[in-house]
């Protein structure tokens, strides 16, 4: 396919490597945000092609693992109400709240429905007038254009049937938060490509100033990610700290100001917990008040009340990178993919998931 | 049958009375069933059929449901005869007859049953497999997804020693018999409309298993990765046999179109369903053999990797870049990622 077999070509990443161990002549931590780069980075063993002297820290994004577990329940709850259809991206169904995940609720008679497009789910509302529609918009930048161009379709419509059950995340104050942190370790970040994308590179050239660390706009392919842990690894041996975009094949300096038009009508910044980082000032977005009867936790006022993460999950040590998953005492123990007790090990995009589908061969828990 | 449309009924549709052990029933068995499926033993009318059978005899059965029940390159019918007779072949014998349940949803149109059933008996045909006996039940509109059907199959073992994963030991050779994945891409291309060029492989394997047999190739263990694919069906050999499992990533065929479509719903070719291939554990020095025999009649496999001794249980992939990773079994069915 193209644009993507050119950037898993054998020869073409050698090259990139060869740079990268030549050039890395210092121990370096990278922490690359994205899960999808996580993805990538597990599935073809990149840690074990990289010089062992750059640490990859997989960052905390990967919207199905930092979804806040209230939120979770309040879904699997909707979900069971009578009447209701709840759609989601595939992944979300099998994340568990206090009682089961979706699919279980599913097996208890609740309509859940997976969909490709949030857009599917406005139709879905207007095809069956006599349901209440909720999307279940989980997803960073990336994904709130497509569900706030759902919502200004829904609204066109004229439809009283759908509704919104919003949990956006936005990646630069969480990236702030990281490096605030006087325990950061992090020296320099890949940034999410396809958040970059929508929003483009505004919010960098800051917090680059502002923390000294390289921010390097980093794609989803093993050539992309060499060449973003290359142009990090040198910006560090030169002392550089600035804002570089080796994706510009895809990533606009500005962005995608269409889509960010749609996420501005619609939507408001505002503060928001994320899952293992507690609450993320300016870290999410929220539905105007102008669009508040879409949102769906008004509609199905659910009370799940206060929800606490498991007490031995080293979540949010691994999330801001400064523990490997293995060094979790319950990975691999009482926590697994099929079980998982926090975030990073609910989706395959999520760090302690990553590394235990991937990685477990090498490194056992102790 | 299709000369004299709709024989067998006066109803253009499954109705409750299909089922209800009463005229209308026994006109849909006379004139569908017992018609397509010409055997003599369903001729008898009986409860049951009497087989004469030589030897160890290998037996086997599946439920089948899959929507749309029609898709590019096969329908629920030859999923259903291929899957038992597969199954057979993956215990070395030769399929000699089948048991067929139908559980029919009250508003299917006789049509598309009538063309599942035709499609039944061909398929059989084609592997020299009879259709014995078999059941039809009807549940009201809403409780059933079109038509399930329950195949039952035995048949005479005629490997030399039958395979089967305790077998396996380190070193063996692993093969696929052909491209991975097409059988999953290409029905969930038919459910959600998308535009591929592309079938389904649901198809017999019989003749190719049996010909390994005859050519004498140590074959240790076989399975046909349906369900969960080409992963999760070295995942179960390597924990029953308990040994380890490396395959090098480039070496498993995945069509480009398969790839492609994976690519786009972020889904891994080589946990999807086939329906019409199989994965060999064979003799190191037998491989090239089986290579050439599957070859020589029209196949395209591949040896993909070897048993390792350990770690038991655990498939190492190598990637095409130098890379290594788990190919875990997968906790559920793979569901499309966000981003």
């Amino acid at each position: 396919m193209k644009y993507v077999d050119e950037f898993r070509d054998p020869a073409r990443v050698r090259r990139v490597l060869d740079a990268l161990w030549r050039e890395t002549t210092r121990p370096w931590t990278v922490m690359e945000i994205c899960g999808g780069q996580t993805h990538t980075i597990a599935r073809f063993g990149i840690e074990d092609l990289v010089p062992p002297a750059l640490t990859l820290v997989h960052g905390p994004g990967c919207p199905v693992c930092v979804t806040p577990l209230e939120t979770i329940e309040a879904a699997c709850r909707i979900a069971a109400l009578p009447g209701v259809i709840l759609c989601a991206f595939g992944d979300m169904l099998r994340v568990p709240g206090l009682d089961g995940d979706l699919l279980a609720a599913r097996a208890r008679g609740a309509d859940v429905r997976v969909v490709t497009s949030p857009v599917d789910a406005v139709r879905l509302a207007a095809a069956t007038p006599d349901r209440e529609v909720v999307f279940y918009g989980v997803g960073f930048e990336t994904t709130a254009p497509a569900t706030a161009t759902a919502a200004l379709l829904a609204r066109r419509l004229g439809l009283r049937n759908f509704s919104l059950l919003v949990a956006h995340v936005r990646v630069p104050p969480a990236m702030e938060m990281l490096l605030a942190d006087p325990e950061n370790r992090v020296q320099a970040f890949l940034a999410a490509g396809h958040v970059c994308t929508v929003e483009g590179l505004r919010d960098y050239p800051a917090l680059a100033a502002r923390f000294r660390v390289p921010i390097v706009v980093t794609g989803f392919e093993p050539l992309d990610l060499l060449l973003g842990l290359l142009a990090a690894v040198r910006q560090l041996s030169a002392g550089r700290h600035v804002v570089e975009n080796p994706y510009d094949r895809v990533v606009a300096p500005d962005g995608n100001p269409t889509a960010r038009a749609a996420v501005d009508a619609v939507y408001e910044v505002a503060d928001r917990p994320w899952r293992g980082l507690g609450v993320v000032p300016r870290g999410g977005l929220a539905l105007r008040s102008a669009y508040a009867d879409l949102d769906a936790r008004r509609r199905f006022p659910v009370d799940v009340g206060a929800v606490a993460e498991p007490a031995a999950c080293r979540a949010a040590d691994v999330l801001r990178g400064l523990i490997k998953p293995v060094a979790c005492p319950e990975f691999g123990r009482a926590c697994t993919p099929d079980h998982p007790l926090g975030a990073p090990m609910v989706s395959t995009e999520g760090a302690c998931a990553a590394w235990f589908q991937h990685r477990r061969h090498r490194e056992a828990p102790r | 049958m299709s000369e004299c449309p709709l024989p067998f009924s006066d109803y253009d549709r499954v109705v409750l009375a299909h089922g209800g052990g009463g005229r209308v029933m026994l006109r849909l068995i006379e004139d569908l069933f017992v018609r397509a499926f010409a055997d003599p033993a369903l001729a008898l009318a009986h409860d049951g059929a009497f087989l004469r059978l030589a030897g160890p005899v290998a037996m086997t059965t599946d439920a089948f449901t899959v929507k749309p029940l029609f898709f590019p390159g096969g329908d629920i019918g030859r999923l259903a005869v291929s899957g038992t007779v597969n199954d057979l072949a993956m215990c070395g014998a030769r399929p000699h007859a089948l048991a067929v349940s139908f559980v029919l949803e009250e508003g299917l149109p006789l049509v598309e049953l009538e063309r599942i059933v035709a499609s039944m008996a061909a398929t059989a045909r084609e592997v020299g497999a009879r259709i014995v006996t078999g059941d039809t039940k009807v549940v009201e509109r809403g409780k059933g997804d079109g038509v399930f059907v329950t195949t039952t199959g035995v048949g005479e073992v005629v490997a030399p020693e039958a395979p089967r994963p305790s077998r396996v030991r380190p070193g063996d050779a692993i093969l696929v018999s052909g491209p991975v994945g097409e059988h999953g891409v290409a029905v969930m291309a038919a459910r959600e409309r998308l535009e591929v060029d592309l079938a389904s492989d649901a198809a017999p394997v019989v003749a190719d298993v049996l010909a390994l047999f005859a050519a004498g190739v140590d074959v240790r263990c076989l399975r046909d990765p349906t369900r969960g694919g080409f992963a999760s069906v070295l995942n179960e050999i390597a924990r029953t046999a308990g040994v380890g499992a490396r395959v090098t990533e480039t070496a498993v065929p995945v069509r480009p179109e398969v790839a492609d479509v994976c690519e786009l719903l972020g889904l891994d070719p080589l946990y999807v369903a086939c329906e019409g291939r199989f994965v060999a554990f064979v003799a190191p020095g037998d491989a090239d053999r089986a290579l050439a025999v599957l070859r020589a009649r029209g196949g395209a496999p591949a040896r993909v990797g070897e048993v390792v001794a350990g770690p038991p249980g655990v498939v190492v992939l190598e990637g095409p870049l130098g890379g290594e990773r788990v190919l875990d079994l997968l906790s559920g069915e793979q569901l499309p990622r966000i981003c």
